[in-house]
């Protein structure tokens, strides 16, 4: 932690001993779960670098971006428009989610029946430990969920909110809805950045996050071969790391990465032997630093090779139509390209059910692993026809309900290994 | 030659040593130090190779140079070895329980087991035998014993305490309130059996097996007779043993 990291951690009005706690624990953590694997692509360097250093650099230049008038604007959902930020010069970035150290402070405001991925956002802002939300001009919410819904008007009590409303169907209503959101958040950041969205830095700013959702499209299509060339918890941490890095480097880094597992591909080289068992995950996003299951399904003996999640395939597998055209269309088809997103949110949602099917055929899958966070009723609820589903198809399925605690490492050990010897025999 | 099964759980270690019948076994509690337990356990018995199975199987099995199966995998072995015709089997051990369906040849078919806390387990009716002032062995004998009945809503640890103070204050039976313990870890267990889909016969194994009355309300809510070993602790030493032998 160099003295400039603690200089601006001080000015961004950082709970500095909490957050040294915090920074501390990741280290033994991360060499653990991601440095002692073997056979680790070298494009990998990169990203162990950004999480080295996670609350540093990337942060410095956030700062740099406001000192020279520019705006960060803070997400927690695919389902925000990213090109609408980039468009207007300001940088969009994914807010820290995914950890238990922020959990116990956010449970002094919100009940603790709320799902992880929810507590430990808020306990990141009321505890002062994340240097990313400090940094942000604004944050961004959504309504895909109640819990969120309402902790982000608990939120705005401490820093500026501006709430997108999802609809809950896929009705010609409902696009109606989120096609007047989209046009109403090109405002709200217009105002916030001074700047006007045009039909030029629109579509140049589609062209962008479009090239980063190839890249990704190219790192997972490489997931699909036999032997897999990377582990799932490395294709996790890129897919982590894309939500809070520079648009056109982050495409560049996973190409690179790209490029070597092609010659990976090519020699017939992988990370585990060809006849581990492959497994599909489903369900709940992973916010950075959550690598659980993917440690303890990789611990276990099978390969992760795939995540149909928002932190997987639901953040890349559609692009935005690059017709050009004026604004209006423009916003059209980024409204229409979002709303394909098949989040539980959706009723019905009959489109997440085929793509898991459909994804754990692409894949190769062995099994699937439905994911959900504690008390995510979307996701928890939604299982039950997602196994119905799988069972027609013949695939066979673990459902896992899990939080960011350690406590129940032991019995999920049990369940994956007992769920491998199922499918292994 | 014997092959030899340990169930390192997480109250309590069993071992069985098998040459086509069990030749020798054991039950201790796991304590603090679990490895101690089992290097305790294994000393002077000679076997050609180990399978270790329970909680503490990562823990044992690299060390004692055991192979490794799950809880899950070396229940479903024994109890099909116990009953060829064994269709579910129920595990309720220190800190969970488990519904195993079987297919013809005793393998795992389906599975389902509890999420992230005591509720349902053994572990439970612990906690709660030592706030009605019992010991375990007796908790389930005490529960048969009530003439009137009254409920428990949560399976939470914490909570079905605090309800049970409750209870007690309103001056309830304290049999009732045993057996309405009962009934809440019954409730828990069968949806799990009938999520997994209940085929008998069904066979009722692991330490909270010794329960009278746990088996018998969960006959009452499966409406099928429950099958319990003679030695109900036994069963996942004893498939850990045969996959030994016989992988």
């Amino acid at each position: 932690m160099t003295a400039e990291n603690r200089q601006m951690w001080a000015e961004l009005d950082i709970d500095l001993k909490q957050h040294d706690t915090l920074l501390n624990a990741l280290g033994p953590i991360y060499q653990d779960i991601y440095l002692s694997q073997q056979g680790r692509p070298e494009g990998m360097a990169f990203f162990d670098f950004v999480v080295g250093d996670i609350h540093g650099i990337r942060v410095h230049e956030l700062r740099q971006h406001a000192k020279e008038g520019g705006k960060v604007v803070g997400t927690y959902c695919v389902f925000v428009p990213e090109e609408l930020c980039w468009a207007a010069g300001a940088i969009p970035v994914g807010l820290c989610a995914g950890t238990q150290f922020s959990v116990p402070v956010a449970e002094e405001v919100l009940p603790r029946n709320t799902c992880a991925l929810i507590k430990s956002s808020f306990g990141f802002k009321l505890g002062r430990t994340c240097p990313y939300v400090q940094t942000s001009h604004l944050i961004i919410g959504e309504t895909t969920c109640d819990g969120k819904k309402k902790m982000f008007e608990i939120l705005a009590e401490r820093h500026p909110v501006h709430v997108m409303e999802v609809p809950h169907k896929k009705t010609a209503l409902s696009r109606a809805l989120w096609q007047g959101e989209v046009a109403g958040l090109k405002d709200v950041i217009e105002e916030l950045t001074g700047n006007r969205i045009t039909a030029a830095n629109l579509a140049q700013a589609t062209k962008r996050v479009n090239a980063r959702r190839r890249a990704l499209q190219r790192l997972y299509n490489l997931r699909k071969k036999r032997p897999v060339p990377i582990s799932g918890k490395d294709a996790l941490l890129v897919s982590q790391v894309s939500f809070y890095d520079d648009v056109d480097r982050n495409t560049q880094q996973i190409n690179a990465l790209c490029d070597e597992l092609d010659k990976r591909v090519a020699a017939g080289e992988g990370v585990f032997p060809s006849d581990v068992p492959r497994i599909l995950i489903s369900g709940s996003p992973m916010a950075i630093p959550n690598w659980k299951l993917h440690h303890l399904i990789e611990s276990a003996g099978a390969a992760v090779v795939c995540e149909e999640s928002c932190i997987g395939t639901r953040n890349f597998s559609d692009l935005v139509p690059e017709n050009g055209g004026g604004l209006d269309e423009q916003l059209t088809a980024i409204a229409g390209r979002y709303m394909k997103i098949n989040c539980a949110c959706f009723t019905p949602n009959e489109g997440r059910i085929e793509d898991i099917v459909r994804l754990a055929r692409e894949y190769e899958a062995d099994g699937v692993v439905h994911y959900n966070l504690q008390f995510c009723h979307t996701y928890a609820n939604e299982a039950a026809l997602v196994e119905k589903a799988l069972e027609k198809a013949g695939i066979p399925l673990l459902r896992i309900e899990t939080d960011y605690s350690d406590e129940d490492a032991g019995q999920l050990r049990t369940r994956i290994d007992a769920f491998l010897e199922v499918i292994g025999a | 030659m014997n092959s030899a099964g340990l169930d390192v759980g997480s109250r309590t270690v069993a071992l069985v040593l098998y040459d086509g019948g069990v030749v020798d076994s054991a039950v201790v509690d796991t304590g603090i130090r679990p490895l101690e337990r089992c290097r305790q356990l294994l000393a002077g018995k000679s076997y050609r190779r180990l399978v270790v199975t329970g909680y503490g199987r990562h823990l044992v099995a690299p060390v004692l140079g055991g192979d490794l199966v799950s809880e899950i995998g070396a229940y479903a072995r024994g109890a099909g070895h116990l009953y060829p015709d064994c269709g579910t089997v129920i595990d309720i051990g220190g800190q969970d329980s488990k519904a195993i369906a079987l297919d013809e040849n005793s393998r795992v078919r389906r599975f389902e087991m509890n999420d992230r806390c005591a509720a349902g387990t053994g572990r439970f009716l612990e906690v709660m035998a030592a706030t009605l002032e019992l010991e375990i062995g007796e908790l389930g004998g005490f529960a048969l014993t009530a003439s009137g009945s009254v409920t428990i809503n949560s399976l939470c640890t914490v909570f079905a305490e605090s309800e049970v103070v409750s209870l007690i204050a309103r001056g309830e039976e304290a049999s009732a309130i045993a057996q309405a313990l009962h009934q809440a870890v019954a409730t828990r267990v069968a949806v799990m059996v009938r999520r997994v889909g209940l085929k008998e016969r069904v066979v009722f194994a692991g330490g909270a097996a010794r329960n009278g009355c746990l088996k018998r309300l969960l006959g009452d809510k499966l409406g099928v007779d429950i099958t319990v070993p003679g030695q109900p602790q036994l069963v996942g030493a004893l498939g850990a043993a045969l996959m030994a032998g016989n992988p």
